[in-house]
């Protein structure tokens, strides 16, 4: 049985992920996630086919770090997200690219614009998402942030979810 | 008082404090007077000989705001040149790294050979006799460059000291990082390079600062603990060290797993045994002292004025420059043995994206914590001072002391008291 995935579908599910992330609701936000999922944001330098198991990333979560992540940005000890910045995550281009038995990859273009302390600094790139339905619902399996800077300047941090 | 009293740094003996003037974060007179008296003068990391593995490959960087064509000549020497072409300047290579033999300036099309000479220079014919033959259309060389253990660094000071008089008794830590494995070591592909929005000695302070992580990475130790086995059973304890020359170092025990052989529960009895024979490597190589300072103890090392190499839970090799009193430039890389096993790469990489990198769990709170201390500097008028005066006076200052701090400072006033009207009392 093929994958069942419409345009509709895409675009509505990864523009409610960004909502989702404005509105600081990580526990939802969470929740879109499959269980066995990851989340990466190779390095700037990095060809888009390198792996987190032998360069060097910015993010390369699994479930549980992923997990964690969320946990400590809850924390007012999370300094950087201390009082909470305000993001607006803006999504757009978004394509399926290819629709196998049991998932379907999703690409997206997207701006998000952090601020914070009189600066607001912003962050550019590409997502690329493997999206699966383990029990109906569609979920993340991977969620890949290719940022399309020469680095982290000025922004200096990812210290919110892109 | 102290007879190194300067105008930027007040040590007071009898109160047992040292004070460092924040005007040295905030003056863009400071900053020239940096530039022309520490980047100027002293050894500044270029890279690590890894990234050069091959013979004719290259990289391009920028080094005290120059830009800087790192190249491996065909014979496999190490070179490096101001990256502008001698005929109008424009830069002769303008990728980030690669591989060849030549550069052609894309302006006017002379071309350069990874040794520097002009190679071929269209219409030569309408040039001197001489000209080519005279050195004066060749590349030209940074006026020093030399390496430590795989560490190469360049001078901008013709008549600077050797590169081994400069680090001194800091070369032994060098050479340590490089003997982690009998095959060698080298910098991981992916490059972090981030800013900061603060006084670049900021960094250099926060980079050998073992007093602020309860506080600044309580999320970061609160994760470790929530991670089942992610700890060992060690407490924080060990030693800060001058070094000379503003060069200092913290040597401790830590309860972090480091995978080159710290083994931590969370990793398996499979491993525990691979990192047993990985220490008996260690042992049979290097003697059991250094095996135990390798496997066991973590090391923030600081080489004046800007080079950190942290080997911890990982190992990073970090460099950073003022742009502007209150923004800074940083590039860092994943330093890791040759050939280690796969498992442990992994590890490694995880671990330094987790507390080295600033989309992990505790970088962005540093990066936090310097701004917000940059942000404190705009009260420099009613509050002049910040206080370094950790464990002052102690015989053998704890790592989490601030004996390091005070090493920079004192090089950093010596230094920058050479400057033209840097030298009076403030």
């Amino acid at each position: 049985m093929t994958f069942r995935l419409t345009r509709d579908e895409a675009e509505e599910f990864v523009f409610a992920e960004a909502e989702f992330l404005d509105d600081w609701d990580l526990e939802a936000w969470l929740d879109l996630f499959a269980d066995d999922a990851v989340y990466n944001v190779p390095s700037t330098d990095l060809d888009k086919s390198a792996k987190a198991a032998d360069n060097l990333f910015y993010i390369a979560d699994d479930r549980t770090r992923l997990e964690e992540r969320v946990t400590r940005l809850k924390k007012k000890t999370a300094h950087a997200e201390f009082p909470r910045s305000k993001t607006r995550h803006l999504v757009s281009n978004v394509r399926i690219r290819k629709i196998d038995d049991e998932s379907a990859t999703v690409t997206a273009a997207f701006a998000t614009f952090r601020s914070k302390d009189g600066v607001t600094d912003t962050y550019i790139g590409s997502t690329r998402y493997k999206l699966v339905r383990p029990n109906g619902a569609l979920k993340i399996a991977e969620k890949w942030c290719f940022l399309d800077m020469e680095g982290l300047r000025p922004q200096g941090r990812i210290s919110i979810l892109l | 008082m102290s007879g190194t009293n300067g105008a930027y740094v007040r040590i007071d003996e009898d109160l047992k404090t040292f004070k460092v003037s924040r005007r040295a974060f905030v003056d863009p007179a400071v900053t020239d007077a940096e530039y022309r008296e520490i980047f100027d003068k002293c050894w500044l990391y270029l890279g690590h000989e890894s990234e050069l593995d091959q013979p004719n490959d290259f990289l391009t960087r920028t080094v005290a705001r120059r830009n800087i064509l790192f190249a491996r000549q065909a014979d496999g020497e190490f070179r490096a040149y101001l990256n502008t072409c001698p005929h109008r300047g424009a830069s002769v290579c303008r990728e980030r790294s690669g591989s060849a033999k030549s550069f052609q300036c894309m302006y006017h099309g002379w071309v350069f050979g990874n040794d520097g000479r002009l190679k071929h220079l269209p219409g030569e014919d309408s040039y001197g006799e001489n000209f080519r033959e005279s050195g004066g259309g060749d590349l030209t060389p940074v006026p020093k460059l030399d390496n430590c253990a795989g560490f190469w660094f360049v001078c901008f000071d013709p008549d600077g000291p050797s590169l081994d008089d400069y680090l001194g008794a800091a070369m032994p830590y060098i050479e340590l990082l490089s003997l982690h494995s009998k095959h060698g070591m080298e910098i991981v592909g992916g490059t972090q390079e981030y800013a900061i929005r603060s006084n670049w000695k900021l960094l250099t302070e926060n980079s050998v600062d073992g007093y602020h992580a309860e506080s600044t990475h309580a999320t970061y130790l609160d994760y470790l603990m929530n991670v089942s086995g992610g700890l060992i059973k060690q407490p924080l304890v060990g030693r800060a060290f001058d070094l000379g020359n503003g060069h200092a170092v913290l040597e401790y025990k830590a309860p972090w797993g480091r995978t080159i052989a710290q083994w931590i529960p969370m990793w398996g009895e499979e491993v525990k045994a691979q990192l047993e024979d990985v220490k008996a490597e260690l042992v049979e190589r290097l003697g059991p002292d250094k095996a135990d300072r390798i496997a066991h103890y973590n090391r923030n090392l600081l080489i004046f004025p800007n080079l950190i190499v942290n080997d911890i839970m990982a190992i990073t090799v970090r460099t950073y420059y003022p742009d502007a009193p209150d923004f800074m430039n940083v590039n860092a890389w994943a330093l890791a043995p040759r050939r280690e096993a796969d498992w442990a790469r992994q590890y490694r990489l995880y671990n330094f994206l987790e507390f080295l990198g600033p989309g992990g769990f505790a970088t962005p709170d540093d990066v936090e914590a310097m701004e917000k201390c940059q942000m404190g500097y705009r009260n420099l008028k009613e509050a002049r001072w910040n206080d370094i005066s950790k464990g002052i006076g102690k015989a053998e200052p704890s790592f989490d002391d601030e004996a390091q701090m005070r090493a920079f400072w004192t090089e950093w006033q010596s230094r920058i008291s050479r400057a033209d009207g840097f030298g009076l009392a403030a």
